[in-house]
């Protein structure tokens, strides 16, 4: 019978949180790795098995643990990020050069085809790769060297690499986003690299053509359609129709277009979910409802999903990694929020209901469809 | 035998329970204390100091004998009541970030 896995990332702990094809009673398991921060969770697609879990803390610094038995037991793995060569510096928050310097792994990626190929995408941002199941890792340094390096800046949450996505078209090609740099594209499977940020506006940089420096905060794509993408901007939601060379704005009707998580349905490719923010300086929904919005067009035209979510007094946030969609006939959307709580809908958005009410703060969410 | 008490949370990576035994060859110094630690438990490389270098992490200390360690050098001789095993070495997790 289908089922499925929800891999829910906390400020103190990972949770994973088990259903079958109805979605209507779940299993909680956890804290896994109590204590400590879990940035990200998530299991491989050749392997539903083998999940990889990024754990750090600001005593210990970082670990990796991966799972072999879908997160029953746990083995620490390798956890020596050192960057290529020579790191060089980036800018400061004032402008002065500043050593690149590895603080955590925010985003782990695993292989389309091979459980023991996984990326990492870490702060200070940088890409690492391991081709034998997180025991080793090494940077493909080619993002980092392609020659705006230097110029990046970090944003408020840190200079990390919060996005990685894979093509399943083109396995050569693979996408990453930076806060604040931007996004960038591969077409080599990660050897060298292009900024794609053409078409975004921010108000806070004074070129408006700046090839970096806007605050991506993520990128969705579906894989039926890899040519297209979308971006939750700082602010901002954009698409992409030709795989990042240029970008156009789909905010539409939107309330606010500031936020963080952006995700497709799965099995409509141009339907997709954001949750708007305030403001950058009022990280809680408009009005204190939270609404999740939908568009069915690709963007430009959204719908609010309140079905079942608080619409009074909710001052949560929804951050960047935690929202994520399961691939059941129908599409399942789930997200977390830092107030602690993991939102389900069985009904692609239609109705939502929590899973889980009193977590940590939540910092990510994957979903695994196990058949 | 040396004795080794850990932080909770490195207690928990390390799946141990109470104060940790090491035999250690030659001088007992933090840096030999700290290459037999990590030679027995290898997840807890890079936890404790970094792994290039050596150098402390800012928030772990190293206690003895009623004495803070954290600012001696790695190779200096810890007392003799810790290379008799008669006083733990403690890793302690520093009280710090609220």
């Amino acid at each position: 019978m289908s089922g499925v896995r929800v891999l829910v990332g906390t400020r103190k702990g990972a949770f994973i949180l088990s259903s079958d094809g109805r979605r209507e009673q779940w299993d909680v398991s956890g804290p896994h790795f109590a204590g400590w921060e879990i940035y990200h969770l998530k299991g491989s697609p050749a392997d539903p098995d083998r999940l990889y879990a990024s754990q750090s803390s600001g005593w210990s610094g970082q670990v990796i643990q991966r799972s072999d038995d879908g997160g029953a037991t746990w083995e620490p793995v390798g956890n020596d990020f050192s960057y290529d060569g020579t790191p060089g510096t980036h800018q400061w928050y004032d402008g002065t050069p500043h050593p690149w310097e590895f603080a955590r792994v925010w985003h782990l990626e695993p292989s389309l085809d091979d459980p023991d190929t996984v990326f990492a995408g870490v702060e200070d941002a940088g890409l690492f790769r391991s081709t034998d199941g997180g025991r080793e890792w090494h940077e493909l340094a080619g993002l980092r060297g392609h020659g705006s390096g230097p110029s990046w800046q970090p944003g408020a949450g840190g200079m990390c690499l919060h996005t990685i996505i894979l093509d399943p078209a083109r396995p050569a090609r693979m996408f990453t986003a930076i806060s604040a740099a931007g996004a960038f594209r591969s077409d080599d499977a990660g050897q060298t690299w292009q900024p794609i940020n053409r078409g975004l506006k921010s108000e806070g940089i004074p070129d408006p053509d700046a090839e970096v420096g806007h605050c991506v905060h993520r990128l969705a794509m579906h894989p039926a359609q890899p040519h297209v993408l979308y971006m939750q901007k700082h602010w901002d939601v954009m698409r992409s129709d030709d795989a990042g060379d240029s970008w156009h704005e789909v905010s539409g009707n939107l309330p606010t277009d500031f936020g963080f998580p952006i995700d497709v349905h799965a099995h409509e490719p141009d339907t997709i979910y954001v949750v708007p923010i305030t403001s950058d300086a009022l990280h809680f929904p408009p009005e204190g409802k939270l609404r999740v919005y939908r568009s069915k067009t690709g963007g430009d035209e959204w719908e609010p999903l309140t079905e079942g979510l608080p619409q009074e007094n909710c001052y949560v946030n929804v951050l960047r990694d935690a929202m994520a969609v399961d691939s059941l006939d129908s599409c399942g959307v789930y997200f977390g929020t830092t107030g602690g709580q993991v939102y389900a809908s069985a009904d692609a958005g239609d109705s939502w209901s929590h899973i889980v009410r009193d977590l940590p703060a939540v910092l990510s969410v994957e979903v695994q469809t196990l058949s | 035998m040396i004795r080794v008490v850990l932080p909770s949370h490195l207690r928990t990576l390390a799946r141990v329970d109470g104060e940790v035994e090491l035999q250690v060859d030659g001088q007992v110094t933090q840096a030999s204390v700290l290459d037999a630690l990590e030679a027995r438990y290898p997840m807890l490389r890079g936890t404790i100091r970094y792994q290039h270098g050596g150098q402390r992490r800012a928030f772990i200390r190293f206690f003895a004998c009623e004495q803070d360690l954290s600012h001696e050098q790695p190779d200096t001789p810890l007392p003799a009541a810790v290379a008799t095993g008669a006083e733990p070495y403690l890793i302690v997790g520093a009280m710090a970030g609220g």
